[in-house]
């Protein structure tokens, strides 16, 4: 499952800014990928990817820091774990 | 709840438009005071369109030469039916289906079109002149942004239309976008649009407050207040004002009461981009910046854009949450938009 998540969130970030060298455990802000406008983006486009609602108390900026946080946020979400 | 005011008129042609049918050899003249008509509800800022059974060549020459062409937006011309038209030309404009009205000569198609889309609105070709009085065909107001509400959409065509073809990452587009937003007080002048602004947007608006134009315009004055309007344009044209920021000036804090963007800019970070602004603001002024947020089935965008720009939850009471932006990180403005600040 979280190698899927993955590999969706890589593909999304590809469309969206040119990947150089981007590891997953890579904070996504301190790279300068993730401003608040594609933020909003990655969440539409995961909520509709997986069929889920990510929960309000969920959205902050450590559950998407990187790869990795988004893949632990989305598999919590989609097997119905607290996160 | 009383009727919408109408968004789009979708005309027919033939027998509606002009007199006569245009494969008949019909067509020659426009129908009285036709013109006029078209003219005004442009300038209201009532988008128009047309659907129309014809060769669409020319059925759309002849729109041409009498000089109409310009006005209509997402025209459907061809032999469909005209309720799918108008589903696609709703679609197409990204307003509801309350909000349109169509014009017919023909029973028939307005039956069609009242049987699969009852919240059209038909109107008689046969009632042509009466258009211009119906209070649904009257906004409460025409603003400048208004009256130029169909040059933008056509401009918003030309770039979805380049989006789709650009090949690079959404963030070189934006880059080739040349987007300038100008954040400055709210003036006299720009009241209308600000009230228009509160009542229209649903969707990118952070707690849906509104305000009488009485109350809008003592908040311009007010020294409590402070009241900031966004402008925004780029290669393409002008979008005119899209965001509009209300902050309560306390002793210790700025209070974001409302913070309203335009649906058409929704991916264009201007949300983020006027919060950066008020964070940058708050700091230099040594104040604490709080944020309102009251939950609608539709807003929740801009509850994201809030934890996303560094603010947390204070509270949460009947449905309307208190943030606080808390983040130690420093926030610069997108380098795709350039940013200016008029005081």
């Amino acid at each position: 499952m979280k190698d899927e998540i993955k590999n969706k969130v890589r593909g999304f970030l590809a469309k969206n800014k040119k990947i150089g060298e981007l590891s997953d455990g890579d904070d996504l802000f301190e790279k300068g990928f993730v401003n608040s406008l594609f933020a909003l983006q990655l969440i539409m486009f995961l909520e509709k990817e997986f069929k889920i609602k990510i929960p309000d108390k969920a959205i902050n900026e450590d559950n998407f820091r990187s790869v990795d946080a988004i893949a632990v946020t989305v598999s919590a979400v989609v097997n119905n774990e607290t996160i | 709840m009383p009727e919408k005011k109408i968004k789009c008129v979708v005309w027919d042609l033939d027998g509606t438009i002009w007199d006569g049918v245009l494969i008949e050899g019909g067509g020659k003249a426009l129908r009285k005071g036709v013109r006029e008509i078209i003219e005004e509800l442009d300038r209201r800022g009532i988008l128009q369109s047309i659907a129309s059974k014809n060769d669409y060549d020319e059925a759309w020459k002849r729109v041409e030469r009498f000089g109409l062409d310009e006005y209509f937006l997402c025209s459907r011309i061809n032999w469909g039916s005209k309720a799918k038209s108008i589903r696609e030309i709703a679609e197409a404009l990204n307003i509801g289906l309350d909000t349109f009205a169509f014009v017919d000569d023909t029973a028939a198609e307005r039956g069609e079109v009242s049987f699969n889309i009852p919240e059209v609105m038909t109107i008689d070709a046969a009632d042509y002149t009466t258009m211009l009085g119906m209070d649904r065909m009257t906004p409460e107001f025409i603003t400048a942004d208004a009256s130029a509400r169909r040059r933008m959409y056509k401009e918003e065509f030309e770039r979805q239309e380049a989006e789709s073809e650009f090949g690079g990452t959404s963030e070189e587009f934006l880059k080739s976008l040349g987007m300038k937003l100008k954040i400055s007080p709210v003036t006299e002048n720009d009241l209308r649009r600000v009230e228009e602004l509160t009542l229209r947007t649903s969707q990118m608006n952070a707690t849906g407050y509104t305000y009488s134009y009485k109350e809008l315009q003592g908040l311009i004055d007010s020294d409590k207040h402070i009241f900031l309007s966004a402008e925004l344009e780029d290669k393409f044209g002008d979008y005119g004002k899209i965001g509009l920021a209300l902050i309560e000036d306390t002793a210790d804090s700025y209070v974001i009461k409302l913070l309203i963007m335009s649906c058409r800019v929704m991916t264009r970070g201007i949300g983020s981009t006027i919060l950066i602004h008020l964070i940058k603001k708050s700091i230099n002024d040594g104040k604490r910046l709080i944020a309102e947020y009251l939950e609608t089935d539709r807003n929740r965008m801009m509850y994201i854009t809030y934890k996303f720009m560094g603010f947390g939850d204070l509270e949460t009471e009947d449905g309307k949450t208190i943030l606080a932006y808390t983040s130690e990180t420093r926030r610069e403005y997108p380098d795709y938009i350039e940013v200016i600040e008029a005081e």
